[in-house]
């Protein structure tokens, strides 16, 4: 039993490790898609802003220095979707493809060209990183069984970008359905004949919603590369950005749900990587390809109308304007 | 109350609205040349036009969706400078848009605070707005509750919202542009209720439209536009509908339907307990049956939502027939008949669908690809693999000749035209196909005067030829002009037939109601 909950406790820790970078991605995607901008591009704002991170951090040693300038990355990234989809009214999904691949091999060409190592960041040393803060009273509730572990693994020992993760959920809802910004950005991707008629201009507040997301997207990016990680490795972003768009269909456009979906699907993963070579508990012959395709299977299922149905913000991926 | 408006001063007060040479282009187009235009202060000031006339431009003019090329606009005696609608409402302009806009998935409430939500956060706006909601309601007499969703609103309760939301900021002067184009009858008669209201308590209101009945019944003035010109100002109680039309047209246009009665030969189309029973198990229609004769009109008139759409599809093959017989030109169907759409036609049947936009026309097809549809198989496109281009534009041509579609192009996207060219595009179609019975589907929904009468007469000469057809429409007086018999539905059930000679307004609306006339024939 005690084995088991070990073992539970140590999946759990992980799949809020794993979900971090979803949940993140998952509320810059529900900010542009519900202004009704398609957010494929989730994916290369957030490589964008793992390769600046590492590279910044590199350069001055400084993680905060590394982050901002990561939520500056996913931010330039987002206005070219923007300037592509709002100001030109081009297709979403090809700007969103053509920005993840300009992400992809910039950052290489980038990184082979700053540091000369094959496209990879050099290893960043504990103090240039976001490191796991020990929260107070670990050590005082280590005795108590349960809460203890519980507090040690999961609650304490995350570092500062997992806690923001946290918070940014709820923020994201507070923004979305309790203030003025919220109430236009769930309008405008509604109906955006609506917005304009009020006096509200939609092209702008499409832009604020992707500068949003951006900002997110390169925290996210952050974390995968000064966090998580310690350096930039190319493609690190291994579509958790298609996953965390698949969270943001998932959870219906809403932020708690999309926030349970990211868990979900971090879940699975972590799942997955404690099962590798271990026979504990049942089910451990499931092939991992399998499970690391559950996130994908699932939305599939979900957009055929087998659990629930989805309901898209009516006016995504139109252009707006004459 | 014509004294009230002229007398009292009025010359005193400051014209609520003033424009003065306004001109707008879109690229070679004209689309506003050298308008002008007053308003007096709680007047209702009518604006008509054939469609494609101008005035929706006009209207975004003034409301700030697009910027005028040449001319000024005075409020209230002050000359403005209206770049965006939050300039038009700051104005005191509030506008109706033809197609609503409100967010169907929020709540009056949010949908009336958009745009004015008072502070960054929506908490205190919430109670400001709901007190406002409550106000207007009262003082206009528009009844609205503020937590409902608008998505589950009926159309009527939906435009009270819009004009909730055009009034909020205290908008002196009120734009509605074609307010009862989704009305039914009932629910117009409501709407003007709100518009005389909304005079009295002082606000000058912009009606638009192109039906001349409503600028007959409820304004005061009325300013007619033709291609984009001012053809000239009248006072209401001064000028006849005949005078307007003709202005509007350019020409003297015949309002009434000049027709000849009816010769009925055979019965060739008929329906026996015809019922349909829709996939959720809702009865929709019940035992409906009619017969029409060659050479007439069957006209089916109705409150809009009575079983006339599905009536239409389900004859059409659109939709399966649940109970009962059709006999079509002597082949009968029955329940368990397998049909489609494309065997009704092959029988012999026409159809020009209600809503021509979903099964009319393909829009973003072009015109002659779109004058084919339905009969792609046929020898008109070839007879090979390859469908002969050159044999499909000439036969288009020469239809959009026939039926005076205007601008007479083959290869222009269907979406391009007005509405009244794509009801000939489809009128033309169905036509040529020289139908032994017709099914026709508010053949002038959203069509401009000119055409109307056009669509009318092609209607009766057709009848005249032998054809049976079979009109819905929610215009009563369209069906009155046009029907031999009418057939009334109410509830998916037929109320009873009465013959069109018989048939006024009053028995119509008792039947339209679900009363059993005398005389009328079940």
């Amino acid at each position: 039993m005690s084995d088991f909950f070990f073992q539970l406790l140590l999946i759990l820790d992980s799949t809020l490790r794993i979900a971090t970078p979803l949940m993140l991605c998952a509320m810059a995607g529900i900010f542009s898609e519900r202004s009704g901008i398609v957010d494929i591009s989730l994916e290369g704002k957030m490589l964008s802003g793992a390769f600046v991170a590492a590279t910044v951090a590199a350069l001055t040693g400084s993680a905060w220095a590394g982050l901002f300038c990561a939520m500056g990355a996913g931010v330039f990234m987002s206005l070219i979707h923007g300037f592509a989809c709002i100001t030109h009214r081009g297709d979403h999904v090809v700007s969103g493809v053509a920005i993840n691949i300009l992400a992809s091999g910039l950052t290489v060409v980038l990184g082979i060209a700053l540091f000369r190592r094959g496209g990879q960041t050099p290893h960043l040393p504990k103090e240039d990183r976001f490191t796991p803060i020990e929260w107070i009273g670990v050590s005082v509730l280590d005795p108590v069984p349960v809460v203890g572990a519980v507090y040690r693994q999961l609650i304490s020992g995350h570092n500062p970008l997992v806690y923001g993760a946290l918070i940014a959920v709820p923020v994201c809802a507070f923004i979305i359905y309790h203030t003025r910004f919220g109430l236009r950005l769930r309008a405008v991707g509604e109906v955006p004949e609506a917005v304009d008629s009020a006096g509200v201009s939609v092209a702008w507040l499409r832009y604020r919603a992707l500068i949003a997301g951006g900002l997110l997207c390169g925290i996210a990016g952050a974390y995968l590369s000064i966090a998580q990680g310690a350096h930039f490795v190319r493609e690190m972003s291994a579509g958790k950005g298609y996953i965390a768009l698949a969270a943001v269909i998932f959870g219906n456009w809403r932020p708690i749900p999309a926030f349970l979906a990211c868990l979900l699907f971090g879940f699975l993963e972590a799942w997955t990587a404690r099962l590798q070579g271990t026979t504990i508990w049942l089910l451990q012959d499931i092939p991992t390809p399998l499970v690391q395709a559950m996130p994908y299977v699932l939305t599939v299922l979900l957009l055929a109308g087998l659990i629930g149905r989805p309901r898209p913000p009516a006016a995504i991926g139109q252009p707006y304007g004459k | 109350m014509p004294g009230k408006r002229t007398g009292g001063g009025g010359d005193a007060a400051p014209l609520a609205l003033r424009l003065e040479g306004i001109s707008k282009s879109f690229g070679l187009v004209r689309a506003n040349r050298n308008i002008d235009l007053d308003v007096k202060p709680g007047s209702i000031h009518g604006i008509i036009g054939e469609n494609g006339a101008g005035k929706s431009t006009l209207m975004n003019i003034i409301y700030g969706m697009h910027r005028a090329d040449e001319g000024r606009i005075h409020v209230a005696g002050q000359p403005v400078d209206v770049r965006s609608s939050a300039d038009a409402i700051a104005c005191g302009i509030g506008m109706v848009h033809q197609h609503f806009m409100l967010v169907p998935t929020f709540s009056v409430l949010e949908n009336v605070m958009l745009g004015t939500e008072g502070g960054m956060f929506l908490r205190e706006g919430r109670q400001a707005a709901r007190r406002r909601i409550m106000e207007l309601s009262e003082r206009f007499s528009l009844a609205v509750d503020p937590d409902a969703i608008v998505g589950d609103l009926n159309v009527g309760q939906r435009q009270r919202v819009e004009i909730i939301k055009a009034l909020k900021g205290g908008a002196n002067v009120l734009i509605l542009d074609e307010p009862t184009g989704v009305l039914t009858p009932q629910e117009a008669e409501q709407l003007f209720d709100i518009i005389r209201v909304l005079r009295e308590r002082g606000v000058s209101v912009l009606l638009i439209t192109h039906k001349l009945a409503e600028i007959m019944a409820i304004t005061d003035t009325v300013s007619i536009m033709r291609q984009g010109k001012m053809a000239g100002h009248r006072e209401t109680a001064q000028t006849s509908p005949e005078e307007l039309a003709e202005l509007m047209v350019g020409r003297k246009v015949l309002l009434e339907v000049d027709r000849t009665p009816a010769n009925p030969g055979n019965v060739r189309f008929s329906a026996s307990g015809l019922g349909y029973t829709n996939p959720a198990g809702i009865v929709e229609l019940a035992d409906i049956s009619f017969e029409v004769r060659s050479g007439e009109i069957l006209g089916v008139a109705g409150v809009s939502g009575n079983g006339q759409t599905q009536l239409m599809e389900v004859l059409a093959g659109m939709r399966p027939l649940t109970a009962g017989t059709i006999s079509i030109l002597g082949t009968e169907i029955r329940a368990d008949t397998a049909t489609s759409p494309r065997r009704i036609r092959i029988l012999g049947v026409g159809h020009i669908p209600e809503d021509r936009h979903h099964h009319g026309l393909v829009l973003n097809f072009e015109a002659r690809e779109n004058m084919i549809l339905g009969f792609h198989d046929s020898a008109l496109t070839g007879t090979g693999f390859l469908m002969d281009q050159s044999a499909m534009s000439s036969n288009c041509r020469e239809r959009m000749a026939g039926f005076d579609v205007r601008p007479g192009n083959p290869r222009l996207n269907a979406r391009s035209f007005s509405g009244g060219n794509q009801q000939k595009m489809v009128i033309a179609r169905e036509f040529s196909a020289n139908p032994g019975v017709l099914l026709v589907g508010q053949p002038t929904r959203g069509v401009d005067v000119g055409a109307i009468e056009f669509i009318h007469k092609r209607l009766l000469a057709l009848r005249d030829a032998g054809c049976a057809i079979l009109l819905v429409s929610v215009e009563l007086d369209e069906i009155m002009s046009l029907a031999d018999r009418i057939m009334v539905l109410c509830a998916g059930r037929n109320v009873g037939i009465i013959d069109a000679a018989a048939a006024d307004r009053r028995t119509l609306g008792l039947m339209m109601a679900g009363q059993r006339q005398e005389g009328a024939v079940a």
